[in-house]
């Protein structure tokens, strides 16, 4: 069932001063009562039009924040329903897990442009105003539609694809044996699926796990550090990191060959790689890591190489700079250790290539600022916009995630309850269609099609 | 064509007396409009030219529907059929199915006096040729012998007949079904008319002399021993008769190896075919190539009546030439000597893209223009049926300018049927199933007539006194529910022994009687002994009661599906609306939406190609034009 008060990051996914959780619909006073609590941790059981209330927003584990609760009763508000704004402290992580708390309170991830129809279509806007609402909506949807495409990221992907096409098998076969059930038997096949809702289960549980670290998103610049070893990698990252960090993540498995951090740098989430160092190697694990280095570098959209000032170029570092002409990719060079003797600067580097150079030294950190310039005036413009929407499609995956889980758990339910096979398809089809939202799939005539494709049918 | 001077009137033409057109003429001369039916032969009235038997899977849905509106088919088949089987018994109430097989020439010399008896029903051979229409409304119609009938309403029931063409090979006969005569000049008068055509393909299997079948190598299949009726009029008691039997058999490597070796003579992979055949029913080499896994298929070997010796190999349609059918049907345990009265063979005929139609099944373009059956695209004797039923009515409201009948998907399957046929992009023959319907656990054969009852009397085919007996049922299943609910059992030492004896878990405290039949192990049957003031209540209202407690969860569910399905259907699109001109839609979705200019945003949310953002984008456009007109 739809749900019908909505939730959404209001202000823009920048980190700022201030932060803004709207939540919308019949009951959004019943949700702010179970995330909020006034200053003498009661609940707060009267809402007052337009009225502001200060206090905490809390989750089971404790206080996350302190907000101000302002109280907009319907019609008198934006969309002319009755509606809540938590101002929050603007911390990226913050703002989202407020909004998670809110949809785990019964609360649903607003669709693009949704507070604006409401308010639309609750007579609070104009009618001039009809067509760039209409206008709004198409835009956003498209903007989303883009995001969420470049959000989700290969692996991901196809984890969910691969748990619906088993979802979508069961459903066929157990279809093809209702309509044909002198031909498809059902005999033992609810502890097959039992089997099978375990398997499903335990790679979607995995998922969500996986969501609240931000692991599998792939939002961001995609960017590469690449340089052979210790020229100062690792300690460029670190300040990165350290100074402005949102998330930080090791893939587990891959410590060996790459590490992957997200970093904000200026409003910019960078999604950065940092490659193992590149030197000419036999070794053939070594070997491994230095392709994988240099494909990484292929697929970013922005590569940072680190020469080290104090020594003289060596091959490996005309290796990675004949790389980086040929794949031409928007690339800086930095020449680290300027706190050593300097033996290297910029003309130098720029008899191998045009892209921008500039002297760091990872140790006093100077120079980082002008990274960061460089950073923001290449991404800002086309990165800060689109940043603003992640958060909160994260938030819709997160929820049809968790939807796909309960479906299957309910399935599971079906089938101890001992009721019949059909009643298995009601619940299946609900997850395949969540699980459908997330990678932007509808169910169409998926069963149909399936049936026909997979199992014999007819006279 | 010869010309002619001679001219008839009548409300209601019918084109087709298959078993679309002798619903939709039935009901139109039933609701009282003088009504002619036409068929190119008055031999092929409600023939089956394919399988010999009713219902099954999600269509002994449909003809329980169509029963419940006031339709023949169930009366028909419960006089005619001779053996019955409910399927799916082990499953859940909402896929339980009925299916009979009938005696095929029974049925239809039944039906054919049925409508020869019908009062304002004129039955008539002759081959519709033209039809009549000026300023966007139909005239009438003219046949082939030069007759010219004048109506205000036609409504186009023409089956397989259009252009039709048989394959057996390489042997191509340009006829109908079973030999019969094709109808091949209505479709270019269509064309005219401005009416986009489809050519789609079916098949059918050989007919075998029973004789020369050894029943001994296949496995029985016997009916069921207590017969349920498909109408909610016959009288289950009446229901006495002598069933016949089907047999199982399969076919083997030794049959696909046959087929494999002649496919390039198959007219399907030839080439020779053009129509558009149904997944659902492959032909055997189609089954052969696509599941080249499978090394044997099942057969039902299933008698066509009993007054011939002709049975059905169901599973094993074919194109395959006569010489070759002749090898691979003799490969099959038990038809090793068979002899083959009837070949099998495909047919190609012609149907609409049903997109144009309202779902009234009247067309768009032209009024007073309705149309039912596999001229619609659809496939199945219980698809007709049920389209045929409702084009007949709604010629029948059209004449008496009284509202259209139309059932919903919430309602009924001939809802998602016909919503499915207007709003999807159709490749095939559509097929009825279970799956198709996305409130399936409301839509049961066993409650068709408390869905649809009050329908069918409204249109006035359903007579006061059955629409009273209905009142009552409703009533007696309401009251039973509630006393239920409200009756409670302590936990005394009688209730106990009983729960022990039927191995069901101690009852810790009271407990209402509705919470027992929730368990898993129980139900309203099983609990009589411990419900002592229990009613004596009918079969048909003590079914509906278990079902709606036992399920209750998920009816209430379904329940919740269907609010907020009527919600968006009840947000009505007008059909002059240029989507080309709202700002915001996308462009795919503004040309989809053009193209099929559905009824209401639900509709508009079922047509692929329209996202949920031009969903929204289409609230915001019709709150807008709203407020304009206040």
């Amino acid at each position: 069932m739809k749900k019908d008060t909505i939730a959404a990051i209001a202000t823009g996914m920048t980190p700022s001063g201030i932060g803004i959780i709207r939540v919308s619909g019949e009951d959004a006073f019943s949700i702010a009562s179970s995330v909020f609590l006034k200053k003498n941790n009661e609940k707060l059981s009267e809402y007052e039009d337009h009225k502001a209330y200060y206090g905490y927003i809390h989750d089971k584990d404790g206080i996350l924040d302190e907000v101000i609760l302002l109280v907009f009763k319907g019609p008198n508000s934006f969309t002319g329903e009755d509606t809540v704004e938590i101002q929050c402290h603007g911390g990226i992580l913050l703002m989202q897990r407020i909004l998670e708390l809110c949809i785990s309170s019964g609360a649903r991830a607003a669709e693009p442009g949704e507070f604006t129809k409401r308010a639309f279509l609750n007579g609070k806007m104009d009618l001039s105003e009809a067509e760039a609402v209409m206008d709004l909506i198409s835009s956003k949807n498209d903007l989303a539609i883009r995001n969420s495409a470049r959000q989700i990221s290969g692996s991901l992907f196809e984890k969910i694809s691969s748990v619906r096409k088993k979802i979508l098998h069961e459903l066929a076969y157990i279809e093809s044996a209702l309509d044909d059930p002198e031909h498809y038997e059902l005999d033992g096949y609810p502890e097959v699926l039992s089997e099978k809702l375990l398997e499903m289960l335990r790679i979607l549980e995995k998922l969500s796990d996986s969501f609240d670290d931000g692991r599998m998103l792939s939002e961001g610049v995609r960017t590469v550090i690449i340089g052979k070893p210790n020229v100062g990698k690792s300690s460029l990252l670190n300040i990165l990191s350290g100074s402005e960090r949102a998330i930080v993540t090791e893939i587990a498995g891959t410590t060996r060959d790459t590490i992957e951090e997200k970093i904000f740098l200026g409003g910019i989430m960078l999604h950065v790689t940092d490659t193992a160092g590149i030197r000419e190697s036999d070794d053939p694990v070594e070997k491994i890591g230095v392709d994988k280095a240099l494909a990484a570098a292929g697929d970013a959209d922005l590569i940072i190489m680190v020469i080290d000032s104090s020594e003289v170029l060596s091959c490996e570092d005309e290796e990675i700079l004949a790389f980086i002409r040929k794949n031409r990719k928007k690339c800086v060079i930095l020449l680290n250790k300027s706190d050593k003797g300097k033996v290297i600067g910029p003309d130098e580097i720029a008899c191998y290539t045009s892209d921008p150079v500039i002297v760091i030294s990872a140790k006093e950190e100077t120079g980082i600022d002008e990274l960061k310039k460089y950073i923001t005036d290449n991404f800002a413009s086309g990165y800060i916009k689109y940043n603003d929407e992640i958060f909160i499609t994260n938030a819709r995956q997160k929820e049809a995630l968790s939807e796909a889980v309960d479906s299957l758990l309910r399935v599971a339910r079906s089938i101890t309850e001992k009721l019949p096979e059909d009643f298995y398809t009601i619940d299946l089809t609900a997850a395949y269609e969540s699980l459908g939202h997330i990678i932007g799939q509808d169910l169409e005539d998926d069963i149909i099609n399936e049936i026909f494709d997979r199992f014999c049918m007819g006279k | 064509m010869t010309e002619s001077t001679f001219t008839e009137n009548y409300d209601v033409i019918v084109v087709g007396a298959g078993h679309a057109g002798c619903e939709a003429a039935l009901a139109a001369a039933r609701l009282g409009l003088e009504t002619i039916v036409f068929t190119v032969s008055i031999n092929s009235v409600a023939l089956m030219p394919c399988n010999p038997n009713i219902g099954g899977s999600s269509k002994g849905h449909l003809v329980r529907e169509i029963d419940a509106l006031g339709g023949e088919m169930g009366k028909n088949i419960d006089r005619t059929y001779i053996q019955s089987k409910m399927l799916n018994v082990s499953k859940g109430p909402a896929v339980h199915s009925l299916r009979a097989q009938a005696d095929k020439a029974e049925y239809s010399r039944q039906m054919r006096m049925v409508l020869e008896n019908q009062d304002h029903l004129t039955l008539k051979q002759a081959e519709v040729c033209e039809l009549i229409v000026e300023d966007n409304s139909v005239k009438g119609v003219k046949i082939f012998t030069g007759g010219t009938y004048y109506s205000k309403a036609v409504v186009l029931c023409t089956g397989t007949y259009l252009r039709a063409r048989c394959l057996c090979g390489e042997a191509i006969t340009y006829t109908g079904p079973n030999g019969l005569m094709a109808a091949d000049h209505l479709t270019q008068s269509l064309i005219d008319n401005g009416i986009e055509m489809f050519r789609f393909k079916t098949g059918t299997p050989a007919r075998i002399d029973r004789r020369s079948i050894d029943f001994s190598k296949m496995e029985e299949q016997k009916g069921d021993e207590k017969v349920v009726p498909f109408s909610f009029s016959t009288d289950p008691a009446s229901l006495t008769r002598e069933q016949v039997s089907c047999y199982l058999t399969y076919t083997n490597e030794r049959t696909h190896e046959i087929i494999r070796e002649n496919l390039d003579r198959s007219p399907l992979y030839s080439g020779v075919i053009e129509g558009t055949g149904p997944r659902y029913c492959p032909s055997i080499e189609d089954k052969v190539v696509r599941f080249p896994d499978k090394n044997r298929h099942q057969l039902f070997v299933e008698p066509e009546g009993l007054s011939t010796n002709e049975m059905y190999i169901s599973g094993m349609s074919s194109s395959l030439p006569e010489d070759v059918q002749k090898l691979m049907y003799r490969t099959v345990p038990g038809l090793e000597n068979c002899k083959i009265v009837r070949n099998a063979y495909a047919i190609e005929y012609d149907c609409i893209n049903p997109i144009q139609l309202k779902h009234t099944l009247e067309f768009r373009n032209i009024r007073g223009l309705f149309s039912g059956g596999q001229f619609n695209g659809s496939s199945g004797y219980e698809e007709a049926g049920a389209q045929g039923l409702v084009a007949g009515i709604n010629a029948a409201m059209y004449c008496l300018g009284k509202d259209y009948l139309t059932v919903d998907r919430s309602e009924g399957y001939i809802g998602v049927l016909i919503d499915d046929l207007v709003t999807k992009e159709t490749h095939e023959p559509y097929r009825m199933m279970t799956s198709r319907s996305e409130y399936r656990l409301l839509l049961r054969q066993d409650n068709a007539d408390l869905r649809l009852r009050r329908k069918g009397y409204e249109v006035g085919l359903i007579s006061e006194e059955q629409y009273l007996a209905l009142l009552q049922k409703e009533r007696l299943i309401n009251d039973e529910i509630q006393r239920l609910k409200t009756t409670y059992v302590g936990s005394n030492s009688k209730v106990q022994s009983f729960m022990n004896d039927i191995n069901s878990s101690q009852l810790k405290s009271g407990s209402p009687l509705s919470e027992l039949i929730c368990r898993p192990e129980l139900d309203y049957f099983s609990i009589a002994p411990i419900d002592e003031n229990r009613p004596d209540l009918p079969d048909d209202v003590c079914e509906q009661v278990n079902i709606n407690i036992k399920y209750e969860g998920y009816i209430e569910r379904q329940k919740r599906q269907v609010e907020a399905f009527k919600k968006l259907e009840s947000k009505r699109l007008s059909e002059d609306i240029d989507y080309s001109l709202i700002k915001g839609l996308r462009l795919e979705a503004a040309s989809k939406l053009n193209m099929y200019k559905p009824v209401s945003i639900g509709q508009a949310s079922r047509i692929s190609g329209v996202s949920p953002a031009d969903v929204s984008v289409l609230l915001v456009y019709l709150e807008n034009d709203r407020r304009k007109n206040v």
